[in-house]
């Protein structure tokens, strides 16, 4: 399931992350790599842009970076 | 005295720039922003036990690297430049994250002190970090600090001391996976049977870079016999890598390995005490900010407040101020015998520079606005709202902060634009900052707007001009992103930071230097500006016609004295250098409805936007005797332009070229005076054709 399938308030651990390597070295150093787990925090309408946390951090991404990662809900 | 260059690196929003106002305390010599050809860093020199301590503040680095422009300057300074110690600053509070950093620094070889900051905040959340654990693992003094409190700052220069003086670095244990750690040691034995060693680096660190794919390791031992036989050795290793990892992207590989160490040191180190079942502070402000229907009403709210402070608030000591200047320059006025000193310095000098120290109130309440939307974290809400309708304008979240930024003045505005990652995004940013009216294109819109709609509905009128640039910027945004910059956009991931009660003291520092770069423009540019259009408006001397009118003036009644005098002023003015280059450019300007004069104030107006409203002043200020306060001048113009033509004036302000010194910054961060050809053109061409619209409606 892709992280963008997700809605407020659910929690899941990252599978994959498909993006590009300047990207996903970016989200690596927000922590965002295989095997974190994240919960969703907010959408905003459309749901054009979500925003996750990661070990205690909060990261703001757009739809089309979000299904780029495969989740696994829990 | 010895001196100590420090560098300061760190995350964003971990308190770097805190900290070195903390450190240098009162001591503090000189503080400046020094903006080189890429690097905008903070230099400050202060002295401590008997050393000269010379800071130098990067720019926040989430990894070393770059992803965006700042990101490389702070890492090709970290690489190529010299410097003694390395202050590695990172949040306690968030100490797992900023590690991976401080893993890549540790990389680098260099003498470093890791400063725990916030040692507050995690002391108030339940936090508890064994340092010496930390020293231990990761072998470089650690230090818990708080900028805010200023517990451990002490400590902290004595540690830089310690570290500058000595040569030795103590071992570091840092421990990578099994799979990793067995390959390191395959190849470090190798190593060591065969007597190997390359400059300071030992022969595990050679093992390390070889499996992570370090391109300059690979290069220095390119024409080393013993790359034959190591050969096999890493391939075998790497083999075991990728199926340990799952992946045969090392980059990934590495990834996974720091994040394990870091996750490793965590678990060590740190021991926090916080229930799990509360909520943080953070999220329940976000439920409401954030929040998908509100989000957006609250944050227009919140910037039409700003707007109506800056205006209302704004205006009362603007009276003062106004008077002020007034008296200030009769009093100065009554002082000079020489006429020609007299004209220069109330006329020239004292009406130009009183015209922009007036707007010093509306500057400061609008930086403090945008430094209180920064330094609180809401700034990055608000990109992370708006981002879905700025991308539809092909533009970035991002692009908010440059945006924003530029109703105050364009010039930090096109440097804010450095956080935008993709090349084009900047470029689309940084070409339409413009249509965000700067502050210094206030005064013009408050002139005309009080001219020719009256007081009461001037406000209104006002916020529309600021909306309408701001909408035109967003179509021209589009159009740019369409026709010239086509092409991937940036992706969106963004830290949304911790919210903070805004810390009084950054805010002074960010109001105070923005308020006295103002304060000198006015004193140096503008008043060489105010005097070199005085002189333009004066000369050359017309001695025939002076004598031609003296004789009719002296035939005449006092009536008509009166008006002949007026009509001599006005001839001398046609003929002077500045009615010539505006009658020249006339043609230009005419199908817009503009007479010579507003010519002039245009061209004035490229270097700088204040000057616009002086010259207009020094043009119409004719037929007056008495003073050139605004509102006769307002009355003036209301007499000698027609509505059409106002309107179609304000129109051009709003879009034409910025000011000087914003052209010159503009050049630099796009990448050369190219660009600014190119935004010449665009602007003007522009600003030309909705003038021409807006005019022919109206006429
Ligand atoms: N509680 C607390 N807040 C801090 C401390 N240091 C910095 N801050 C706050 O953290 C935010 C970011 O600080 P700043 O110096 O701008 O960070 P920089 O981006 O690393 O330069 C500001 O709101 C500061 O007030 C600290 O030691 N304790
Ligand atoms: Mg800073």
């Amino acid at each position: 399931m892709k992280l963008s399938e997700l809605n407020k308030g659910d929690r899941a651990i990252i599978k994959k992350i498909d993006s590009s390597e300047d990207l996903k070295r970016r989200l690596a150093s927000f922590g965002v790599v295989r095997g974190s787990e994240l919960s969703v925090e907010a959408c905003s309408i459309g749901k054009q842009t979500m925003e996750i946390m990661v070990d205690d951090t909060f990261i703001g991404l757009r739809a089309e970076e979000a299904e780029e990662i495969e989740v696994e809900k829990i | 005295m010895d001196t100590i260059k420090i560098v300061l690196a760190g995350q964003p929003n971990v308190g770097k720039s805190m900290l070195i106002n903390a450190m240098s305390g009162s001591n503090g010599l000189k503080v400046g922003n020094f903006s080189g050809v890429t690097v905008e860093k903070t230099e400050l020199c202060f002295e401590h036990h008997c050393h000269m301590f010379e800071m130098v503040d990067l720019p926040g680095t989430y990894s070393i690297r770059g992803f965006s422009q700042e990101e490389k300057v702070a890492h090709d300074y970290l690489v190529n430049e010299d410097y003694d110690v390395i202050i590695n600053v990172l949040d306690s509070t968030h100490l797992k994250r900023n590690l991976l950093l401080t893993l890549e620094l540790l990389k680098l070889n260099k003498k470093m002190v890791v400063a725990l900051n916030m040692a507050d905040e995690a002391k108030k959340e339940g936090i508890e970090i064994d340092v010496k654990q930390i020293e231990k693992i990761i072998g470089v003094p650690v230090v818990l600090v708080s900028a805010n409190t200023k517990e451990g700052v002490e400590e902290l220069l004595e540690k830089v001391h310690e570290v500058a003086d000595s040569h030795e670095r103590i071992k570091s244990n840092i421990l990578y996976s099994d799979a990793m750690e067995e390959e390191i040691l395959a190849i470090e034995s190798f190593l060591d049977q065969k007597g190997f060693a390359l400059r300071d680096l030992s022969n595990r660190e050679i093992a390390i870079r070889l499996l992570f794919e370090d391109k300059d390791i690979y290069k220095e031992l390119h024409d080393e016999p013993i790359m034959m036989e190591l050969q096999p050795i890493i391939l075998k290793a790497l083999q075991h890598l990728y199926t340990h990892h799952d992946t045969k992207n090392v980059q990934e590989i590495k990834a996974n390995e720091y994040h394990a160490i870091a996750r490793g040191i965590h678990l060590e180190t740190v021991k926090c005490q916080r229930d799990r079942g509360k909520k943080s502070l953070t999220k329940q402000i976000d439920e409401v900010l954030i929040n998908r229907y509100l989000g957006i009403p609250i944050f227009l709210f919140l910037m039409w407040g700003l707007f109506q402070l800056t205006f209302t608030l704004g205006a009362i000591p603007m009276d003062l101020i106004d008077g002020a200047i007034g008296t200030f320059g009769d009093w100065v006025g009554s002082n000079i015998s020489n006429e020609f000193m007299r004209n220069v310095i109330v006329d020239g000098i004292i009406a130009g520079v009183g015209a922009v120290l007036l707007f010093l109130p509306n500057i400061i309440i609008l930086y403090i606005g945008i430094a209180l939307l920064e330094t609180t974290g809401y700034m990055s809400r608000v990109a992370f709202l708006l981002d879905g309708f700025f991308h539809k304008f092909g533009l970035h979240g991002k692009s908010f902060i440059p945006l924003v930024t530029g109703f105050g003045c364009s010039v930090p505005a096109y440097m804010a634009a450095r956080t935008l990652k993709s090349e084009k995004d900047r470029l689309i940013t940084l070409f339409i900052i413009g249509f965000m009216s700067c502050g210094a294109r206030l005064p013009i819109y408050v002139l005309f707007t009080g001219a020719f709609f009256g007081a009461d509905k001037a406000g209104n009128i006002l916020f529309l001009i600021y909306i309408s640039g701001a909408m035109l910027g967003l179509v021209m945004a589009k159009i740019l992103r369409v026709v010239v910059f086509k092409g991937e956009d940036e992706p969106f991931v963004m830290e949304m930071p911790k919210y903070r009660f805004p810390s009084f003291t950054l805010i002074w520092h960010t109001v105070y230097n923005n308020a006295k770069s103002y304060v000198k423009k006015a004193g140096t540019f503008i008043l060489g500006a105010s005097v070199l259009i005085w002189v333009l408006a004066t000369y050359p001397n017309q001695p025939i016609l002076e004598q031609e009118y003296q004789a009719k003036i002296e035939q005449s009644s006092k009536e008509e004295a009166k008006k002949l005098e007026n009509q001599l002023k006005m001839k001398k003015l046609e003929m002077s250098y500045l009615g010539q280059i505006g009658k020249a450019s006339e043609p230009f300007f005419e199908p817009l409805g503009f007479d010579w004069k507003m010519t002039v104030a245009l061209e004035t107006g490229l270097a700088a936007k204040e000057v616009v409203v002086s010259t207009l002043g020094v043009l119409y200020a004719i037929g007056d005797e008495v003073d050139e306060n605004s509102n006769a001048l307002a009355r003036e113009l209301k007499k000698n332009i027609s509505f059409a033509s106002a309107i179609s004036f304000i129109v051009f302000v709003m879009i034409y070229l910025p000011c000087l010194a914003a052209s010159m910054v503009f050049a630099k961060e796009a990448g050369g005076y190219k660009y600014l050809a190119y935004l010449f053109v665009f602007t003007t061409v522009t600003a030309w054709v909705f003038s021409f619209i807006t005019y022919r409606i109206l006429v």
